[in-house]
C-alpha cells in the first residue's frame, strides 16, 4: 500500500510522520469500506428494485434492533478513533526537555529563525537529523501558520502570544515549510526551506553561521554584529564615554592600560579584547566585559575588526 | 423518456382553478408588497439564484487563476495575488451569506412548509416580507462592497488581518450583519408556524420530515445568529475605533474572535446541511413509493444535529492556539456528529430497500446526494481525529471536504428540491431528458473539481494560495477543467427550467405521487393554498392508501 | 383570536431569546477580557459612580412593577389605569436615561472613553511600554470602557425603543383599544420591557460591583 500512501501524502520527514500516516491510512481504508458499502447498497437497490408498474411496496416503518445496531456500531468505532487520535496528538503536545529551541518570528511575509547562540536566518532553517527541535513562535503583525507538510506539523503563529511546535526530523535533505493561515498578498509565497543535515554538516554550518556573512562587506557585517551581539550596550560610536571605551577613532591609538603600560589598538589587541577582555583593561574602566569566546565566529570577529577600523 | 406524469402518480382530476397565486393579482407592485409566502419564496428563489450566479462566477475565476502556476491565459498574465484574494473572498462571502444560508429555508421551505402543514401562510407574513427586504438590503451592501474595492479577508474575517487591511471590509461586514437578521426572521417565523399552524389532526410526528429538518434549522438560526451579529459589530468597532478586543496591537485577542465567529459559523454549517437532508427525506420515499424507514430516528437526528452543532465549534481551531484539553473535548464531541448523520444515511438506504424506484430528475439528484454526502461525511472523520487533523487542516483537503458537504450535498439537494417542487411552484413540467443530462454533467464536473483536491490537500497544498508548487499543476488544471464541466451542467439545468416556463407541459396537481399535503393543492396553488382546509387522514409517506393510477 | 395571541407570544419569546444571546455574546466577551486584565478592570470600575448605578437599578425595578400593573389593568378592562401606569413606566425610563446622561458626560469629561478615544489623566497603576517606548496605562482600561459603553449603550438603545413602544400602546390604550378580550400588544411590550430591565439587573453588578 506504500504506493497509495505516497500518492496521497507527502514524504515522511519526521519521527511521527509514519505514525500519523498509519492513522490516516486506517481511516482511509475504513472510509473506503463504508463508502463501498453505502454506494454499493444504493446502486444494488436502484437496480434490484427499479420501477415496475403497479408493484406494491411493503409498509416497513422501522426496525428498532437494526437501528440500535447502526447507531451503536459507528459510535464504538468513533470512540476507538478518538482515543487513537488523542494518543497521536498528545505525543507531540509537549516538547522533550533536551530539544533544541529555535525562536521563530513571522511577519508579512517572511520567517525569521533564531538559534540558541543568537545566529539568525531568514526563510531557511538548518536542523540536525534525529535530534528533537522545538520551535517557539510569535508573529509581528497578523496571524500566520507554520506548516511543514513533510513533518506533519502545523500551528498558528499569533501576535502577542507564543505558540509552540516540536518534531524530530529524520529524513535528510530539503523540506518546505509554508504559511497555512491566510495573511494577505504574499501568503502563498511565504515559504521557508527546512534543511535536515547530518550532525557533521549541521555543525559545520553552525560554525560558519551559514552564508549570510558572504552577502555583506566585512564592515557591514561587523556593524550588524555590533548591533546584534550587544556591543552597543557599552561601546559608543560617537566618542561618548560609557561602560567601555568608545570605538570612535580608537583604531591605531596608543591606549593607556591599568598598571601603567600602553598598547597599540590593532587587530591583535582588538581580537584579544573580545576573547580575553580581562587581559588588558584600559585605564579608567572597570573590568566588566564578559568573554565572547565561543559566541563570535571567525567571520564575525573579522567583521568587527573591519568595522572598528572604519570608524575614523 | 418524455413524460409529464410519473408512473403511479395521482392525477388531479378536478378542473384547474382559474385564479392561482401567480395570476390573482398582477404587476410588479403586487409582488413587491406581497405577504404571500409563495410569492416571497419565489422572490427569494430568484434572489438566491442570482447570488449563486455571482458566487459561481467568482468560483470559476478562482479556478481559472489556478489553471497554471504562471497565471497566464493565452500567454499573458491576467491576475495578481491581490485580485485572486478578492476572488476567493467574494466567492466565500456571497456563497455563504447570500446564497446557501437562505437557499433552502427562505426559498423552498418558504413556499412548501406552510403547505405541508396545511396552513394558509406562515405565522407572521409581514415579517416574512421584511426578512426578504433585509436580504435585499444585505445584498446591496455586499455588492457595493464588491464594487468599491472589494474585500480580501476571506469569508471568515479573521482578525487582526480584517481589522488592518484596506478595502470595503466595513461594508461587507454590515452586509453579513443585515443578512443575519434576515435569517433570524425566517427562523423565528418557521418555529411559530410549526408550533401553531399545523392542520387539524396533525401531531408533531405526523409532520413531513422536511418540516422537521426546517424546524431544526430554524432553531439554529434563532440561537446562533445573534452571536454572529454581535461579533460583527465588535469587529466593526475594532476596525473603526480600536476598542481593543480582537486586535492584539490594542490589547485584544485574535483567538477570541475565532471562538465567537465559529460559535455562529459552525452551527451555520448545519443551517446549510440540515435542510438539504430534509429534502432528501422527501425525495427518497416519493420516488421509491415506499414509506420512510425510521421516521422518528430521522426526525430526532435532525434535532440532535442542531443541538450538537452548538458544542463542536472548537474543531475549527485545533491548530489555532486552543488548549490541549479544549482540543480533546472538541474532538470527542465532533465524533458524535457522525452518529445522527450515519443514522440518516442508513434510513434512506433502508427506505429504498424493496421499494419501487423510478429515476425522475429529483431522484437522480437524491441518488447523487447519497454518493457525495457519503464522501463528504466520511472525509469528516479525518478531521475529527486530532493527530490527522493537524496535517490536513487549512489545506485543500478541507476545501474539498466542505465543498462535498456544502455543494455536493446541500446544493445538490437544493437542485433536487427545485426540480421536485417546480411543477407545484410554476404549474409546468420541465424536460426530464435535459434534466437528467444536466444532473449527470453536474455530478461528473463536481467530482472532477473537488475530488482531485483531496489529493492535493493530503500532499500539503495549503488553501487560499495564489502561487503553488509546480508539482501540483496537473491536478490544479484537472480541477479547473472539472469546474467548466460543472458550469456547463449548471447552465443546462437553468435553461431547462427557464424554458419550461414557456413551453413546458402543464403540470398535474401531484405529478410524482407525493403523500404530503402540498400535493393536495392545485398546480400552481391558489392564493390561500387550498380550496378547502385539508385534514390529515394518514401519516406522511403512507403508500398503503395510494391508488396507483397509471396513465 | 386566542390562536393569534399565542402565535405572536411565541414570536415574542423567540425574539427575546435572540436578545439574550446578543447580550450573552457581550457578557462572554467581557468575562474573557476581565480574566485577561483583572487588575485593570477593578481599577477602572472605581471610576463608575456606584450610587447612580444603584439609583438606576431601583428606577428600573419600579418601572417593571408599574408595567406589571399596566398589563393587569388592561386585562381587567381599566383603560384609564392602563394609561396611567404606562405613563409612569415611561417616566421611569426617562429618569433612567437622565441619570445615564450624567454618568456619560462625567466619563466624557474625564476622558474615560472606549478604545482609541481613551485619554485620561486618571492614575492607573498597571503600565506597559508601547511600541514607541513610552510608558502608558495598560490597554485593559480602554477595553473596560469599550465594553462599558457598548453594553450600556446597547441597553440604552433598548430603553429608547421601549419608550417608543410604550408610547405607542399608551396612545392605543387611551383610545380604548384594549380589553380583557384583546390586550396582546400590552402583554408583548411588557415582556420586552421586563427583558430590558432584567439585562440591567445583570449589567449593574457586572460593572459597578466588581470585586
Amino acid at each position: 500500500m506504500e504506493w497509495l500512501r505516497s500518492a496521497l501524502l507527502p514524504p515522511q520527514g519526521s519521527a511521527f510522520a509514519g505514525e500519523i500516516d498509519f492513522v490516516y491510512m486506517f481511516i482511509l481504508w475504513l472510509s473506503i469500506v463504508l463508502f463501498v458499502g453505502i454506494v454499493g447498497a444504493e446502486l444494488y437497490f436502484v437496480w434490484r428494485y427499479r420501477y415496475v408498474p403497479g408493484r406494491p411496496t411493503p409498509h416497513q416503518t422501522h426496525n428498532t434492533k437494526l437501528e440500535i445496531i447502526w447507531s451503536v456500531l459507528p459510535l464504538l468505532l468513533c470512540v476507538g478513533l478518538f482515543f487513537w487520535g488523542i494518543d497521536g496528538y498528545m505525543k507531540f503536545a509537549v516538547a522533550p526537555g533536551d530539544a533544541m529551541e529555535v525562536q521563530v518570528t513571522a511577519k508579512k511575509w517572511l520567517w525569521q529563525f533564531e538559534y540558541p547562540d543568537g545566529t539568525r536566518t531568514v526563510n531557511e532553517v538548518h536542523l540536525p537529523a534525529d535530534k528533537p527541535v522545538h520551535f517557539v513562535m510569535t508573529s509581528e503583525d497578523v496571524l500566520h501558520d507554520f506548516y511543514v507538510p513533510d513533518m506533519r506539523v502545523k500551528r498558528d503563529v499569533i501576535p502577542n502570544r507564543y505558540s509552540e511546535i516540536w518534531f524530530t526530523p529524520t529524513a535528510l535533505g530539503e523540506h518546505v515549510s509554508t504559511c497555512a493561515e491566510y495573511c494577505g498578498k504574499g501568503h502563498s509565497d511565504m515559504h521557508a526551506k527546512v534543511f535536515v543535515e547530518t550532525k557533521e554538516k549541521y555543525e559545520e554550518w553552525m560554525a560558519t553561521g551559514g552564508d549570510e556573512w558572504m552577502k555583506h562587506t566585512p564592515e557591514e557585517w561587523g556593524k550588524i554584529q555590533y548591533e546584534q551581539k550587544g556591543c552597543a550596550t557599552c561601546h559608543s560610536l560617537d566618542g561618548a564615554k560609557s561602560k567601555g571605551p568608545s570605538w570612535k577613532g580608537i583604531w591605531g591609538k596608543m591606549e593607556k592600560l591599568q598598571g601603567g603600560k600602553t598598547v597599540l589598538v590593532d587587530e591583535a589587541y582588538v581580537r584579544e579584547s573580545m576573547l580575553q577582555p580581562q587581559a588588558k583593561v584600559v585605564e579608567g574602566f572597570e573590568p566588566v566585559m564578559p568573554t565572547f569566546q565561543g559566541l563570535l565566529r571567525e567571520n564575525e570577529i573579522r567583521g568587527l575588526v573591519a568595522f572598528i577600523k572604519s570608524l575614523k | 423518456m418524455e413524460h409529464t406524469l410519473t408512473p403511479g402518480a395521482v392525477l388531479g382530476d378536478r378542473p384547474r382553478p382559474e385564479k392561482n397565486y401567480l395570476n390573482e393579482t398582477t404587476g410588479i407592485w403586487s409582488w413587491m408588497t406581497t405577504i404571500d409566502h409563495k410569492r416571497i419564496g419565489i422572490m427569494y428563489l430568484c434572489g438566491v439564484s442570482t447570488a449563486f450566479l455571482i458566487g459561481g462566477v467568482f468560483a470559476l475565476l478562482v479556478r481559472l487563476a489556478l489553471l497554471n502556476p504562471q497565471h497566464t491565459l493565452f500567454g499573458r498574465v491576467w491576475v495578481t495575488a491581490e485580485t485572486y484574494n478578492r476572488f476567493f473572498t467574494l466567492h466565500g462571502v456571497v456563497m455563504v451569506f447570500l446564497f446557501i444560508i437562505p437557499s433552502i429555508p427562505a426559498s423552498l421551505a418558504n413556499f412548501v412548509l406552510p403547505m405541508m402543514l396545511g396552513a394558509k401562510d406562515v405565522a407572521f407574513p409581514r415579517l416574512n416580507l421584511a426578512s426578504f427586504y433585509l436580504w435585499v438590503g444585505g445584498a446591496i451592501f455586499g455588492i457595493t462592497a464588491m464594487v468599491l474595492g472589494g474585500v480580501d479577508t476571506g469569508w471568515t474575517f479573521y482578525t487582526p488581518y480584517s481589522t488592518t487591511t484596506d478595502g470595503s471590509v466595513g461594508l461587507m461586514v454590515m452586509a453579513a450583519f443585515i443578512l443575519g437578521f434576515s435569517s433570524i426572521f425566517t427562523g423565528l417565523n418557521f418555529i411559530a408556524t410549526v408550533h401553531k399552524l399545523r392542520a387539524p389532526g396533525m401531531g408533531w410526528f405526523d409532520m413531513p420530515l422536511f418540516v422537521w429538518g426546517i424546524y431544526a434549522t430554524a432553531l439554529i438560526q434563532i440561537l446562533a445568529t445573534p452571536v454572529l451579529a454581535i461579533t460583527l459589530v465588535l469587529l466593526l468597532l475594532e476596525r473603526t475605533y480600536k476598542i481593543g478586543i480582537f486586535d492584539p496591537a490594542y490589547g485584544g485577542d485574535p483567538v477570541l474572535f475565532q471562538h465567537f465567529f465559529w460559535f455562529y459559523s459552525h452551527p451555520a454549517v448545519y443551517i446549510m446541511i440540515v435542510p438539504g437532508m430534509a429534502i432528501i427525506s422527501e425525495l427518497i420515499p416519493t420516488f421509491s413509493r415506499k414509506t420512510i424507514f425510521g421516521y422518528r430516528a430521522i426526525a430526532y437526528s435532525s434535532v440532535s444535529l442542531a443541538l450538537l452543532s452548538f458544542i463542536v465549534w472548537g474543531h475549527h481551531m485545533f491548530v489555532a492556539g486552543e488548549s490541549d484539553l479544549a482540543n480533546v473535548v472538541f474532538s470527542a464531541l465532533t465524533f458524535l456528529v457522525a452518529i445522527p448523520s450515519g443514522v440518516k444515511v442508513f434510513n434512506w438506504l433502508s427506505t429504498m430497500y424493496k421499494g419501487n424506484i423510478s429515476f425522475e430528475t429529483p431522484m437522480l439528484y437524491a441518488l447523487s446526494f447519497l454518493f457525495l454526502f457519503a464522501i463528504g461525511g466520511l472525509t469528516g472523520i479525518f478531521f475529527s481525529t486530532l493527530a490527522v487533523d493537524i496535517h490536513l487542516t487549512d489545506t485543500y483537503f478541507v476545501v474539498a471536504h466542505f465543498h462535498y458537504v456544502m455543494m455536493g450535498s446541500t446544493v445538490i439537494a437544493f437542485f433536487g428540491g427545485i426540480h421536485y417542487w417546480w411543477p407545484k411552484m410554476t404549474g409546468r413540467m420541465y424536460s426530464e431528458k435535459w434534466g437528467a443530462i444536466a444532473c449527470a454533467l453536474i455530478f461528473v464536473g463536481f467530482n472532477m473539481t473537488f475530488g482531485s483536491q483531496f489529493i492535493m490537500g493530503g500532499q500539503g497544498m495549503p488553501r487560499r494560495y495564489f502561487n503553488y508548487l509546480d508539482k501540483f499543476q496537473p491536478i490544479h488544471a484537472f480541477s479547473t477543467y472539472g469546474s467548466w464541466v460543472l458550469a456547463v451542467g449548471l447552465f443546462m439545468m437553468a435553461i431547462n427550467l427557464l424554458v419550461s416556463l414557456k413551453t413546458g407541459k402543464r403540470a398535474p396537481d401531484n405529478p410524482w405521487g407525493g403523500t404530503t399535503m402540498e400535493w393536495e393543492s392545485s398546480s400552481p396553488p391558489v392564493f390561500h393554498n387550498f380550496e378547502h382546509q385539508p385534514v390529515l387522514e394518514h401519516e406522511p409517506y403512507d403508500y398503503r392508501h395510494r391508488t396507483v393510477t397509471h396513465v | 383570536m386566542e390562536q393569534q395571541a399565542d402565535t405572536t407570544k411565541i414570536g415574542m419569546w423567540l425574539f427575546l431569546v435572540t436578545e439574550v444571546l446578543t447580550f450573552g455574546g457581550l457578557f462572554a466577551g467581557f468575562g474573557l477580557m476581565q480574566s485577561r486584565y483583572p487588575q485593570e478592570f477593578i481599577e477602572a470600575h472605581e471610576h463608575l459612580q456606584r450610587p447612580l448605578g444603584a439609583l438606576n437599578t431601583v428606577v428600573l425595578l419600579v418601572s417593571s412593577f408599574t408595567m406589571v400593573m399596566a398589563v393587569l389593568a388592561a386585562r381587567t378592562n381599566q383603560s384609564k389605569k392602563t394609561v396611567r401606569y404606562l405613563i409612569m413606566t415611561i417616566a421611569c425610563a426617562f429618569i433612567f436615561l437622565g441619570v445615564k446622561y450624567f454618568e456619560y458626560s462625567h466619563k466624557f469629561e474625564e476622558g474615560l472613553l472606549p478604545g482609541s478615544f481613551y485619554h485620561t489623566q486618571a492614575t492607573d497603576t498597571v503600565k506597559i511600554i508601547n511600541a514607541a517606548g513610552q510608558v502608558v496605562p495598560s490597554h485593559g482600561y480602554a477595553t473596560f470602557f469599550s465594553f462599558y459603553f457598548m453594553m450600556t449603550g446597547l441597553h440604552g438603545i433598548h430603553i429608547l425603543a421601549g419608550i417608543g413602544l410604550l408610547t405607542w400602546i399608551a396612545i392605543r390604550a387611551n383610545r380604548g383599544e384594549f380589553s380583557s378580550a384583546y390586550y396582546t400588544p400590552v402583554d408583548l411590550v411588557g415582556l420586552f420591557w421586563h427583558l430590558v430591565d432584567l439585562i440591567w439587573i445583570y449589567l449593574f453588578p457586572l460593572y459597578y460591583l466588581i470585586s
